[in-house]
């Protein structure tokens, strides 16, 4: 039943994210994708289970291992679209 | 209340803001805001998992955190707007590397005595995890390797690519399957790794640099789904979702993209099976050289101005001094206007964020299919570093290699200013038509010195 239930949330998250990101203009594509670089980092969530669990070391070594490239993603991803977003600005208020 | 449920609670609250925060997205005014927004969902989310009692050893997590926060931090900050392809691609590799990763430490750390059936689905879940992980990774290392010019950015074609491709494929079902029914046996999930890294090197490397947009685009979307299959195989819904969400992004970008140079996705990637097509027509006529003093005085008295910016501005690093001349042509009373073709840069929306940082105005940026209808009432149109985009050939020449592509349609303007470096053809090395029109003046030299020269004019 929870395989169910887990296909269930592949179904309508895929569903929510094309209608989200249909609604994104096209000036906004490159600071969406870093965003995204940024969002795919969730990766960390999984990782830090993984290398925090009391198990073998090499699944220590390779969890620590995600862990460290997640944050990447996440500290670099959203501190770059950050510093691009803050680039646009509307005609009057400059 | 069980911790359990307390996390799982805290995951709806980060899944709530990151559907939020992308939703601000929609607009630049709020999409700033929606960033944060995003970031707090994140915040959120580790936070809540580095409470989870499952979590005993707190220092490899932090080495691990601070390490990659210290390195993603000063890439950040240090990274130049002209090479955001560049890092969007290795950022890319580094989710789907992350996603293997996760995904080997998964069935490193599972009981394998036993087949159950969950087992199954989560050795299948796990299957896809090496997979696209494997393939995002090394996909996205040789696109970032391209695009920073440490591999050449033509594609790499040789013989028996196409059978080196179907043997991939073959062999990913056949040890998938052993992977799923034998999973004690530990070389199966090795074949399974190497299969997924060798895949993604092989299928990136034979495409070119001109279509490295779709390859990011597609990537992004790649390293979204790795997440969120290791989120099926660890049972984490929020990596599921948020996977998705960014699987889904990539998918659309990737769309838009294809649909800009009009073609089918399998053509892209595909595209180092096909032979070269032949040029059909020739084209005949005279370029007109305009010198930078003569086209000062066009633009003196023009009340319209288009330009239309290719990634040879870029490469000229002639944004500030476009931005400069919009200055004084609005203050001379003339409105000026950008047009931005969705395959102009290296990646989607890469001009619109280059132009950002010279501080144009989003507003005054506009898309192919806004200013096409109202070409003629440009008096102007300054073609800055592009060719393909605005090449009649599209429209004109049914043997061209770019025919059916939609394009900025600059040649109905009253005039065209095309500032080249030389008469050449583009980066698709497709000739292009525009260059003869009647109403067409090209004005050669480097885009930088042009515009300077230009301005120079204004200030006598």
């Amino acid at each position: 039943m929870e395989t169910i239930y887990l296909l269930f949330i592949v179904l309508l998250a895929a569903f929510l994210g094309f209608e989200l990101i249909r609604k994104v203009p096209a000036t906004l594509h490159t600071p969406l994708m870093s965003g995204s670089n940024a969002i795919s980092g969730i990766t960390l969530v999984g990782a830090l289970v993984s290398s925090g669990s009391d198990n073998s070391t090499l699944t220590t070594i390779l969890g620590t291992a995600a862990v460290t490239l997640a944050s990447i993603n996440v500290i670099g991803g959203y501190l770059v679209t950050d510093r691009m977003l803050s680039m646009f600005k509307k005609k009057d208020s400059n | 209340m069980t911790i359990e449920t307390l996390i799982n609670l805290a995951y709806v609250i980060a899944a709530g803001l990151f559907i939020f925060g992308l939703k601000l997205l929609s607009h630049p005014s709020t999409a700033r805001k929606g960033n944060s927004v995003s970031a707090i969902g994140m915040f959120v989310a580790v936070v809540v998992t580095l409470l989870d009692q499952q979590i005993i050893s707190y220092h490899y997590i932090f080495i691990g955190i601070l390490i990659g926060g210290l390195y993603g931090a000063w890439k950040a900050r240090s990274v130049q707007m002209t090479q955001m392809p560049e890092m969007v691609s290795l950022f890319n590799g580094f989710g789907g590397a992350a996603s293997l990763l996760l995904g080997w430490a998964t069935v490193n750390g599972m009981d394998t005595s036993s087949t159950t059936y969950n087992q199954v689905f989560v050795f299948l879940t796990v299957l896809l995890t090496l997979l696209i992980g494997g393939i995002t990774f090394s996909g996205s290392i040789v696109a970032w390797g391209k695009l920073s010019g440490k591999l050449s950015s033509k594609a790499f074609i040789f013989t028996g690519l196409r059978e080196l491709s179907i043997l991939h494929l073959v062999a990913m079902v056949a040890v998938g399957y052993l992977f799923v029914t034998q999973p004690s046996n530990e070389i199966w999930l090795y074949c399974i790794i190497a299969l997924g890294l060798s895949f993604g090197l092989w299928a990136t490397i034979s495409i070119g640099g001109a279509d490295m947009p779709v390859v990011i685009a597609l990537l992004n979307s790649y390293s979204g789904i790795a997440a969120s299959a290791a989120g099926l195989a660890v049972g984490n819904t929020i990596l599921i979702v948020t996977g998705l969400l960014v699987g889904a992004s990539g998918l659309i970008l990737t769309n838009i993209m294809c649909k800009a140079m009009n073609r089918s996705l399998m053509n892209v990637l595909l595209s180092g099976f096909a032979k070269p097509i032949e040029q059909g027509e020739v084209i005949t006529g005279e370029i007109k050289v305009l010198s930078p003093q003569d086209a000062f005085y066009v633009l003196e008295a023009a009340q319209a101005v288009l330009v239309v910016p290719g990634y040879g501005m870029a490469v000229a690093q002639a944004q500030h001094a476009v931005r400069e001349l919009h200055t004084l042509l609005e203050e001379n009373g003339c409105t000026v206007d950008y047009a931005i073709h969705a395959v102009a840069g290296r990646m989607p929306g890469h001009m619109n964020v280059l132009l950002a940082e010279a501080d144009v105005p989003y507003d005054q940026l506009y898309e192919m299919d806004d200013v096409n209808p109202r070409m003629e009432n440009y008096d102007v149109v300054i073609v800055i570093g592009a060719n393909d985009v605005v090449n009649p050939a599209a429209k004109e020449m049914k043997g061209s290699p770019i025919y059916g592509m939609p394009v900025i349609e600059a040649h109905r303007a009253k005039t065209v200013f095309v500032l080249k470096r030389s008469a050449n053809a583009g980066f698709a090395g497709v000739d292009n038509p525009l260059f003869f029109k009647d109403n067409t003046r090209m004005i050669l030299g480097d885009a930088k010195e042009t515009i300077n020269g230009l301005i120079r004019e204004f200030g006598d």
